[in-house]
């Protein structure tokens, strides 16, 4: 029996639904509703109202993926460090309102942070003038790194999990500090969990339409809304497939970002 | 270190935890609270209710929404077990640089942002003629599950040494035999978190959906984003809270059943 062979329904599932898929953005992305070939769709993230949305979206993206990161790294230290019997009840804590429905949590922080929402209800309460949180970027990373943020975390348990306490403890015997046990042994080891959840959280923190939608208004537009409009609004799809093009050169590049540090990670982890 | 200093460490990460489960799930809370509120309003407690509650279970919509989603994901999340676990077999067994080529191309949909994904197999199922609808939610949910399941497996079946299968092999058992005696059960707790990671990811995805749906058939992610751009109804957070419970209560299960079955053998 060859056992090669059980790859090949994958591969054809594959082939038909990832791989012509994406030849179709290409294709579209690439030519005039015509069919004839052009660049005008990729170039056209150069006008200033998509070349604004870009940024916007990568600004908020990166402040977003660096405020996860601070969470949780501390976040999966303290969870590895109370020990196996406990943890697995603590972590579960930690990672149940990633199995709430995306936009229900979403919609939970609208209600938060509306004009006549809670925390307003909460200021008026206490005499406090009210303020407006709801379309504004600040609410927008706050709804990213929520609904980001255990994909941080499980990533950076799983790979602290697997530090041997030996290693820890031989650095302690070593003489050193816990500065130094921090820089030399867990960050390095961590690396790929780092990795890991840095693209989990960039990604699609990156593309987003629908937090820009529920909590930025229509005022605040990214990227992802720009695009997603071109397919459900202006329906012109070599426009949309144009932008997505670009998106996914960003996406290739923290694709061969990551490629490059995986290596270097298990290089010094195994 | 002194007993002082490991106290006050432990204080300093309870606070550091309970500071974080309280931006976890002061939202769910307060969804759960306004879900028995009678007044509409979100910051006047007009009384309990359940209201909501009858009207949400009498929503047709939702009602429908809700076995789209359910039978999306479990469908989606078995056939995506079978094809992902037969496949991560085949990819173990393959030389290195088709092994590296395939993993990588299991790779794209994870990495591939989800708006792309779903425009991409939007266009692509335009183009094959198949119409828009639950046939085409679910073969985009398999597509963006069966990376999941096959990356779960991985680990496990990289784990299991060749030895014992080949141990197997020599003490007379069949090749299925001593797959299904020896690999198996090792790699069958990746196998399990694998179908429940797809089984999640299938319930939670909005944005393929979005793209895959044809008009007419709302998952409940769908119905939840067309519901609250018209304004949030109080129904959606009854939807919520009892969306909220049945996670916890499966998940309770899934966690705390297999440590029974291990204390009794």
């Amino acid at each position: 029996m060859n056992k090669k062979l059980l790859a090949g329904p994958y591969l054809i599932w594959m082939a038909g639904f990832i791989i012509i898929p994406l030849a179709l953005i290409v294709y579209y992305g690439l030519t005039d509703p015509p069919g004839a070939f052009t660049l005008a769709n990729v170039a056209s993230i150069s006008a200033p109202e998509h070349l604004k949305a870009l940024f916007l979206s990568l600004g908020l993206s990166l402040i977003s993926t660096v405020i996860c990161l601070l969470l949780a790294y501390p976040l999966a230290m303290i969870l590895r460090s109370r020990g196996v019997g406990d943890a697995s009840f603590i972590v579960f804590i930690f990672i149940l309102p990633m199995w709430m429905n995306f936009l229900l949590r979403t919609l939970a922080w609208q209600t938060l942070l509306e004009k006549n929402g809670v925390i307003n209800g909460i200021l008026s309460f206490l005499c406090l003038p009210s303020q407006s949180l709801i379309n504004t970027p600040g609410a927008i990373i706050l709804g990213m790194v929520y609904n980001f943020l255990p994909f941080m975390v499980l990533p950076i348990y799983n790979v602290l999990c697997k530090i041997d306490d030996n290693t820890i403890n031989a650095a302690r015997d070593l003489g050193a500090n816990f500065h130094q046990t921090f820089f030399r042994i867990w960050l390095p080891l961590s690396v790929p969990g780092i990795i890991s959840g840095v693209t989990m959280v960039f990604v699609p923190a990156l593309t987003t339409f629908v937090i820009s939608n529920l909590l930025g208004g229509s005022k605040i537009l990214l990227i992802g809304n720009v695009i997603e409009q071109e397919f459900t609004k202006g329906s012109n799809w070599h426009l949309g497939s144009g932008l997505s093009l670009v998106l996914m050169v960003f996406i290739l590049l923290s694709m061969a970002l990551i490629a490059r540090y995986d290596k270097n990670g298990e290089g010094s982890g195994f | 270190m002194t007993k002082t200093a490991q106290l006050f460490k432990k204080i300093r990460q309870d606070f550091y935890l309970a500071a974080i489960l309280i931006f976890l799930y002061a939202p769910i809370a307060t969804m759960i609270v306004l879900s028995f509120n009678s007044s509409k309003s979100r910051t006047r407690w007009g009384g309990f209710t359940i209201s909501w509650y009858t009207q949400m279970f009498s929503s047709r919509n939702i009602m429908e929404a809700l076995y789209n989603t359910l039978i999306i994901a479990f469908l989606s999340a078995l056939a995506a077990t079978l094809i992902g676990t037969a496949a991560a077999i085949g990819i173990n067994r393959m030389r290195r640089i088709p092994q590296g080529i395939v993993m990588g191309i299991t790779n794209i949909p994870m990495l591939n942002a989800d708006i792309v994904t779903g425009i991409s197999m939007m266009l692509a199922f335009i183009a094959f003629g198949i119409s828009l609808g639950f046939q085409t939610i679910l073969i985009a949910h398999i597509t963006f599950n069966i990376p999941y399941v096959i990356l779960s497996v991985m680990p496990k079946l990289k784990q299991t040494s060749r030895s014992t299968f080949e141990a197997a092999m020599d003490l007379g058992a069949s090749p299925l035999q001593a797959f299904f005696r020896v690999i198996f059960p090792d790699i069958l707790p990746g196998v399990l978190s694998g179908f429940l990671l797809a089984f999640t990811m299938s319930l939670d995805d909005f944005i393929i959906t979005h793209f895959t749906r044809g008009a007419g058939i709302n998952t409940l992610s769908t119905l939840i984003y067309s519901e609250v751009r018209r304004g949030i109804k109080p129904s959606m957070y009854a939807l919520s809270t009892v969306i909220f419970i049945t996670v916890l209560v499966l998940l309770l299960i899934s966690n705390f059943a297999p440590k029974k079955q291990r204390r009794s053998s």
